[in-house]
């Protein structure tokens, strides 16, 4: 029986199939339900969400040092905040296969670039696979494991939003055990001194060597001889696309390791076609290598290395075949992502949004949405955990210039917080600056879809876990004001506001309350209306940024499938016409 | 011969239960399929697209523009937004249903007028209330599978029993009013 499933759900599946013992991720868009769909297999894996990418690579790395077949996922950036124990593991190389799954986000659909994660592979020296679909997700990453423990290195298994979020066909596998060898403390291969590192450099060169040699002969890498015109070297999704867009007498060399590239293998298929292409989405990574080869090929002069590719674009890129499409007489207006109606967290922004003076550093997630139109309440986001650090410079640089007129807040989430936001807590304390740091609480990480955190009560495998509470964070730290405030309530949202600008002490704020998207807590719901007679248009309701507020036929309106009865619009209108 | 179908909507409306249960009848059919769907940011109240493919053998799991035999939309706006998808050819069903985005809400922009009859001037429409008739049977939120309903008398694929699909896919507590809301969209004239 063929299961239709994602490639997140398939590489889970592999992973479990390939005898994977520990898992430990955060979560990140397209990566997500890679780990979502682990607990299933609780009885033979333990899983985990760790705080951030760093810890869950540490994790994944220090099980397979004590010899078990080990795994960790994370979106494109998260790779970024993981690099340190990724560029360490390859020099020591690993005990049990250890798999680092890496999901790109070509087109920047939950993102903010594009980065192309193949480099890790040639930067941190460690083998690259990459799937095509969610049969190869499955059987790919069970490749994975083998060879990570064959040639004694981590090994990047990368996917795309394309790979991840489509489904196709499956088919299932039994699960085969890997029993590790009893643990023995190994100094000189898993203690990086300087003299280590030395010891394991040409040792990693060697074994780069040696997997060129196995990538020449890996079955992951096919040839389909169709003809001798025309070649496609093509890998990933661009493979799909590939095979759409080239006649039928296209020959192709689909590579599913695509770090070290199997030169041999290629230059051998080149001479098999009078014109070869390279495609691959984004970046020239296998076009430079194969030119820098001295091998004839085209690719990227055609094919564009921004946003992502589909069969479509393709054939425009490569026979310059326009689509036939037919233009429609009006114009969609945009539709950007926007708050929930009803997010707790609104009232915090919409008190911030009044105040021109106020500079405000977001973080990633849920609330980098509170840059939006009308609330326009964000002056910068930069990355996870970035929000506090990055109000601290903007603040002394304030201070450089002499300028007192700005106050500067730090906005982060509660996940935000755990995974790379208290050191930013720290730093402002630490280097005194004039900065609020917020944590806005929704006892969720929001965005990715309601994972748990260090502060939600709950782990990955739904089990109760300690809670630990963002203020004794603070507290501890020596934030000696810390308003806790409801941000639905406005009057004490601004109070919490007020009193915090006017502390001599260091202050905090948390603003708390759950996202409504938890599924667990029954969350009270109620609807608003406006009294039609009372409302005098004065259009303040809209400036809460409510999906769910409107105007129609010259009075504000709620849209009663929308509205969840948060009465933030209420407390805004000053005739008192919402109820 | 590989079908294209594009389901776009605004986060929220049920665009992806509906491409499941469709895909759940096109396996069982013996199709080969491939499905593709956006998830995070992109999901937040924003407008969102799923784009299902099936016939002897698919290989990508997205089309580009001027590849849909299908449109559907959730919501009018949107069809307008992705009629550029559409074959020439193609066919587009559309909710006669506005949702206002922020912008327009805000007063910062205008909802367009006649966005069903600039489609309908470009493509063979079959326009259906499904927002209308999911609340005369008792649940507003039923609106996609109404207009699933619809959409399967365009498919053909006689060969599929999608109420037994539906019972297979869907939750026992939302089963009854969602086999109803099936039928109605079936009894939508063409």
């Amino acid at each position: 029986m063929k299961h239709l499933m994602t490639g997140n759900e398939a590489a889970a599946r592999g992973a479990f199939e390939a005898g994977l013992k520990v898992g430990s991720a955060y979560p990140g868009t397209p990566s997500t339900e890679i780990f979502e769909n682990l607990p299933q297999y609780r009885e033979h894996v333990y899983c985990e969400w760790a705080p951030n990418e760093k810890v869950a690579t540490e994790v994944a790395y220090g099980a397979s040092i004590a010899g078990v077949r080990s795994m960790t996922a994370m979106k494109h950036v998260g790779v970024n905040v993981a690099a340190d124990p990724i560029f360490t593991a390859t020099y020591n190389g690993v005990g049990g296969g250890f798999v680092i799954v890496s999901a790109d986000d070509p087109d920047m659909h939950s993102s903010q670039n594009e980065q192309d994660n193949r480099y890790y592979a040639k930067f941190a020296k460690m083998p690259l696979i990459e799937p095509s679909d969610s049969q190869e997700c499955k059987d790919f990453i069970k490749e994975a494991f083998a060879l990570s423990e064959r040639f004694d290195l981590p090994v990047l298994f990368r996917m795309t939003t394309r790979i991840c979020h489509s489904k196709s066909l499956v088919e299932f596998c039994e699960r085969e055990e890997h029993e590790p060898a009893p643990y023995k403390r190994d100094v000189a291969k898993f203690v990086c001194t300087p003299a280590n590192a030395k010891r394991h450099r040409p040792m990693l060169e060697a074994k780069l060597a040696e997997l060129e040699k196995y990538s020449n002969q890996s079955p992951l890498n096919t040839e389909e001889i169709n003809g001798t015109k025309i070649g496609v070297i093509t890998a990933s999704i661009a493979y799909q696309y590939a095979k759409e867009v080239f006649p039928a007498d296209t020959s192709f060399l689909k590579l599913g390791m695509t770090y070290p590239l199997p030169m041999e293998k290629i230059k051998a298929f080149s001479k098999k076609v009078d014109k070869l292409y390279i495609v691959e989405e984004l970046e020239p990574f296998m076009e430079e290598q194969i030119k820098a080869a001295g091998i004839e090929c085209i690719g990227k002069e055609l094919i564009s290395n921004q946003y992502e590719q589909n069969p479509q674009r393709l054939n425009e890129e490569i026979y310059g075949q326009k689509p036939a499409t037919v233009k429609v007489d009006s114009v969609a207006v945009p539709r950007p992502p926007a708050l929930c109606p009803g997010c707790p967290h609104r009232g915090f922004f919409y008190t911030m949004s009044k105040r021109k003076d106020f500079v405000i550093c977001g973080d990633i997630g849920c609330y980098t949405l509170g840059c939006a139109a009308p609330l326009n309440a964000m002056d910068s986001v930069v990355c996870m955990g970035g929000g506090f650090s990055v109000a601290h410079g903007m603040a002394k640089a304030f201070e450089a210039m002499g300028d007192n007129g700005h106050k500067v807040f730090g906005v982060l989430g509660d996940s935000t917080f755990f995974h790379s936001g208290m050191t930013g807590a720290a730093e402002i304390l630490y280097n005194r600056s004039h900065v609020i740091p917020c944590v806005l609480d929704n006892s969720i990480t929001g965005m990715t879809g309601q994972q748990d955190n260090p502060g939600s009560g709950e782990n990955l495998l739904g089990e109760p876990a300690p809670t630990i509470r963002i203020e004794d964070v603070l507290k501890s730290f020596g934030y000696q004001n810390i308003f806790i405030v409801d941000p639905q309530d406005l009057t004490a949202m601004q109070k919490a506001v007020d009193d915090a600008l006017s502390s001599e002490d260091p202050a905090a704020i948390i603003t708390r309350r759950p996202c409504l998207l938890i599924k667990k807590i029954k969350h009270e719901r109620g609807l608003c209306r406006v009294d039609a007679d009372k409302c005098r248009a004065c259009k303040l309701c809209l400036k809460a940024g409510c999906p769910a507020v409107f105007m129609e036929d010259g009075k504000a309106k709620i849209d009663a499938q929308l509205c969840v009865g948060c009465k933030v619009c209420a407390q805004i209108c000053p005739f008192g016409a919402i109820e | 011969m590989t079908k294209n179908i594009i389901l776009v909507g605004v986060g929220g409306q049920g665009a992806i239960l509906v491409s499941k249960v469709l895909t759940a009848g096109l396996v069982k059919a013996g199709y080969d399929v491939k499905m593709s769907e956006v998830h995070g940011m992109a999901q937040r109240g924003g407008s969102v697209s799923t784009q299902v493919r099936y016939g002897d053998k698919v290989y990508s799991p997205i089309i580009g523009l001027g590849q849909a035999d299908i449109l559907v939309a959730f919501e009018k706006m949107e069809a307008v937004r992705y009629a550029e998808y559409l074959k020439p050819d193609g066919v587009a069903i559309i909710n006669d249903h506005a949702i206002v985005p922020m912008s327009v809400a805000a007063g910062q922009a205008t909802y367009p007028e006649g966005t069903i009859e600039a489609m309908q001037n470009a493509f063979s429409c079959l326009v259906v209330d499904a927002s209308r008739i999911a609340q005369s049977i008792g649940n507003a939120r039923c609106q996609n599978i109404v207009l699933f309903g619809a959409m399967t008398k365009i498919l053909g694929l006689e060969e599929i029993d999608w109420v037994e699909i539906l019972k297979e896919t869907l939750a026992p507590k939302i089963l009854e009013i969602n086999l109803l809301a099936f039928n109605k969209g079936r009894e939508v004239e063409a």
